[in-house]
C-alpha cells in the first residue's frame, strides 16, 4: 500500500505533464489534463494522508528497492502528507482560475505542463527524505517557475525574473555546497540516517553548527527571510496574476518546509544558538515585511510584502520549539508553525487571486487607480474580506487560531519580546488590508480609468473560473476556523512527530535488531 | 592535493563572489558559473578522494577489493553538473533576452519599477 501512495503525488503531476507535452497544440486537452492532473494530485495527496494518519506512524518506501541508507527513500509524516494535500488544494484552485486568465499564447507556449511540474517539484520537495534528493527536487521546483515566471517575456517579467533567478541560484549553489560538506563530516545523506550519525557527533559540534548555518542562509534565501528576501517583492507581482498565487501560496513555503524539517531532525545540537538565531530572524523578518508592506500602493506588492512577514511567524514557532525543553511546549510552538504553513499557504493564495479579479474589473493594480468595488462588486468584497481578516488574525477564521497557538506558546516560555512583535505585527497587517479594502473597495472609481484596460470576463462560464477558487478557498479559510480543533489536533499530531527524531529514523531504518 | 584543491575552490568562490558584484548581468552569469563550479569542487574534495581502487567486481568474485573508493561524490557532482548546466543555460537565454527587451546589461537599470 505504501509503495503506492507515496510515489503517487509525483507520478500523477509527472503523467499530466507528459501527457500534455505530447498533444502541443490541443490546448482545450491541456486545461482538461490540468484539471484532472491537479483533482487527482489532491486525491492522492488526501489518500496519503488519510493512510498516514489512520495507520499512527510515520510511512517510508525504498525508491528501486535499494534499502536506506543507500537508496532514495521517500517518508511520509503527517506534516509532509499535509502539505501534499494542500499544495494539490492550490493547484486545483489556480489550475480552475488560469482556464480564464492565462491568455492564450502563454497556453501555447506551454503553461500547464509547467504548472504540473511545478507541483510535482513541490509534491518532491515535501515528500523525499534525502538532501541531495532535496537538492534535485528544489532545483524541479525552480526551473518550472523560473519558465512560468518569465513565459511571457515581458518588459517587467523580465526584469523581476532576473532577481528572482539570480538570487535562487545563489541559494542552490550554497544549499549544493552545505551537502558536499554534510557528506565528508557524516558519510550519508539520508536524512534518518544522517540524524542518527549527528546525534553522537559531540567532537564535531562546531562544525555541525557552522553546515546548519550553511542550512539556514540557503533555505533562509528560498524562504525569502530577513535580510534574504529582496528576490521576492521584485519578482511576484509580474508574472499573470495565477503564476503569482500558485508561488505566493507554495514556493517559499517550500524553503519554510525544509527549514523545519532540517532544524527538528538534523541540527538539533546547540539549539541555544541555532534555534534563538531563527526565533530572531523570525522577529525581524515579520517586521521588516509588514512595514515594507505598509509602503506600497500596489495591490499584489502589498500581499507580496505580506507574504515576507507571515513567514516570520512560521519560524517564530521553529525558534521557539529549540529554545524548551518541555516536550508539551516544544510540540505546541511547532504545531503552530504546521497550522500556520496550512494557514498561510490557503489564504495567501486566495487573496492574490482577488487581486487579479479587481484588476481586471478596474484595469490596474494601483490601489490610486482601483475603486468601487464594492458598490459594484459585493460577492467579490465579502470574499475579500474572509481571507483580508483571516491573514489579519481575526476570529473566528483560520488566522486567529494560528496565531493563538504561537503566542500562547511563546507566552508559557516567558518569551515576551516575540510575542509582543507577532501581535503588533498582526496590527498592522490590519491596517495593510483596511488600506486595500479603503483604497479598492470603498472608495469611488476615479473617472480617469480607461474602459479598455479593463478586461472583465464576458461570458458565465469565464466568470464562474475566476470566481470559483475564490469562493472555495474563502470557504475553506472559514472552515479550518470553524473546525479548528480538528485542525489543530492533526497540526499537534504532526508536531509532536517532528519533535521527536527517534519515530522518524525508526520508519526510515527500521527498527535497531 | 587536498590543499590544492582547497585554494582552488577557494580563488572559485572568490572570483565568483567578485563578478556577482559587478553591474553587468554577463558578469554575474559568470559568477554563478564560477560557484557552481567550485561547489562540485567541494562536494568532490569533500568526498576525500582517496585515489583506491574502483569499486568495480570482478568477475568470479563476490565483493569489491578492499578499500576501494567511494563512488558517491562522483555520482553527486555529475547530477549537479547536469543540473547546473541546464539552469545556466536558461539563464543565459533569459539575460540575452532582458538585454533584447529592455536594452541594458547594467543591473542598476533593472531597478525601475521599484521603490
Amino acid at each position: 500500500m505504501k509503495d503506492l501512495l507515496l510515489p503517487l503525488p509525483l507520478l500523477v503531476p509527472l503523467m499530466a505533464a507528459a501527457v500534455s507535452l505530447l498533444v502541443p497544440r490541443r490546448v482545450r486537452v491541456q486545461r482538461l489534463l490540468a484539471i484532472i492532473g491537479t483533482l487527482a494530485l489532491l486525491g492522492a495527496g488526501a489518500a496519503l494522508l488519510i493512510f498516514v494518519a489512520s495507520s499512527e506512524r510515520i510511512q517510508a518506501t525504498q525508491i528501486g528497492a535499494w534499502p536506506a541508507p543507500y537508496g532514495i527513500t521517500l517518508v511520509a509524516d503527517l506534516f509532509s502528507a499535509t502539505m501534499v494535500v494542500v499544495a494539490g488544494l492550490m493547484g486545483l484552485a489556480v489550475a480552475v482560475y488560469s482556464l480564464t486568465d492565462i491568455d492564450p499564447p502563454r497556453e501555447a507556449f506551454g503553461y500547464y505542463p509547467l504548472l504540473h511540474i511545478l507541483l510535482m517539484g513541490v509534491c518532491g520537495a515535501f515528500l523525499t527524505g534525502d538532501l541531495f534528493n532535496l537538492y534535485v527536487w528544489f532545483e524541479v521546483m525552480l526551473m518550472a517557475s523560473f519558465v512560468l515566471l518569465a513565459l511571457g517575456g515581458e518588459k517587467a517579467q523580465l526584469r523581476g525574473a532576473i532577481k528572482y533567478v539570480a538570487l535562487n541560484l545563489v541559494a542552490s549553489a550554497v544549499f549544493l555546497a552545505a551537502v558536499g560538506i554534510v557528506y565528508g563530516v557524516a558519510g550519508t545523506l539520508n536524512m534518518a540516517d544522517l540524524a542518527d550519525k549527528l546525534r553522537g557527533q559531540s567532537a564535531e559540534a562546531g562544525l555541525v553548527t557552522t553546515l546548519a548555518m550553511l542550512f539556514l542562509i540557503a533555505f533562509g534565501i528560498k524562504a525569502a527571510a530577513f535580510p534574504l528576501f529582496f528576490w521576492l517583492p521584485a519578482s511576484y507581482h509580474t508574472p499573470p496574476v495565477a503564476v503569482s498565487a500558485i508561488f505566493a501560496g507554495l514556493l517559499s513555503k517550500v524553503g519554510v518546509y525544509a527549514l523545519i524539517r532540517v532544524f527538528t531532525l538534523l541540527f538539533t545540537q546547540e539549539t541555544a544558538y541555532t534555534h534563538a538565531l531563527i526565533l530572531i530572524v523570525a522577529g525581524l523578518t515579520m517586521v521588516t515585511g509588514v512595514l515594507g508592506a505598509a509602503a506600497q500602493h500596489e495591490f499584489r506588492r502589498i500581499l507580496s510584502f505580506h507574504i515576507i512577514s507571515q513567514i516570520g511567524y512560521m519560524l517564530m514557532g521553529l525558534g521557539l520549539f529549540g529554545l524548551t525543553s518541555d516536550p508539551a511546549l516544544k510540540s505546541l510552538a511547532l504545531a503552530g508553525s504546521v497550522f500556520y504553513i496550512v494557514h498561510h499557504i490557503v489564504v495567501k493564495t486566495n487573496l492574490f487571486l482577488v487581486s487579479g479579479v479587481a484588476q481586471r474589473l478596474c484595469g490596474s493594480f494601483e490601489l490610486a487607480r482601483l475603486g468601487g468595488l464594492y458598490s459594484d462588486h459585493r460577492l467579490l468584497a465579502v470574499l475579500f474580506l474572509v481571507p483580508a481578516l483571516s491573514l489579519a488574525g481575526m476570529p473566528p477564521l483560520s488566522g486567529f487560531f494560528a496565531k493563538l497557538a504561537l503566542v500562547k506558546a511563546g507566552l508559557e516560555m516567558q518569551q515576551y519580546a516575540i510575542v509582543a512583535t507577532a501581535l503588533v505585527v498582526g496590527l498592522l497587517t490590519l491596517f495593510s488590508m483596511t488600506k486595500i479594502w479603503a483604497e479598492a473597495f470603498w472608495k469611488p472609481l476615479s473617472s480617469g480609468t480607461q474602459a479598455t484596460e479593463m478586461q472583465p470576463p464576458q461570458t458565465a462560464s469565464a466568470r464562474t473560473a475566476l470566481l470559483a477558487p475564490i469562493a472555495a478557498l474563502a470557504l475553506c479559510t472559514v472552515v479550518i476556523g470553524l473546525a479548528a480543533e480538528g485542525v489543530f489536533g492533526l497540526a499537534l499530531r504532526a508536531a509532536d512527530q517532528l519533535a521527536n527524531p527517534e519515530t522518524y529514523i525508526r520508519a526510515v531504518l527500521g527498527d535497531p535488531s | 592535493m587536498t590543499i590544492v584543491l582547497a585554494v582552488t575552490i577557494g580563488c572559485l568562490y572568490a572570483a565568483g563572489t567578485y563578478m556577482m558584484l559587478r553591474r553587468s548581468l554577463f558578469k554575474l552569469i559568470l559568477g554563478l558559473v564560477l560557484i557552481a563550479h567550485g561547489a562540485n569542487l567541494l562536494i568532490f574534495v569533500a568526498g576525500k578522494p582517496s585515489g583506491a581502487q574502483p569499486p568495480i567486481v570482478a568477475p568470479g568474485a563476490s565483493q569489491p577489493p578492499a578499500g576501494f573508493a567511494d563512488p558517491l561524490p562522483q555520482a553527486l557532482i555529475l547530477t549537479a553538473i547536469v543540473i547546473s548546466f541546464g539552469v545556466l543555460a536558461f539563464a543565459l537565454v533569459l539575460f540575452h533576452r532582458t538585454y533584447q527587451t529592455v536594452g541594458t546589461d547594467d543591473s542598476d537599470d533593472l531597478r525601475v519599477d521599484e521603490v
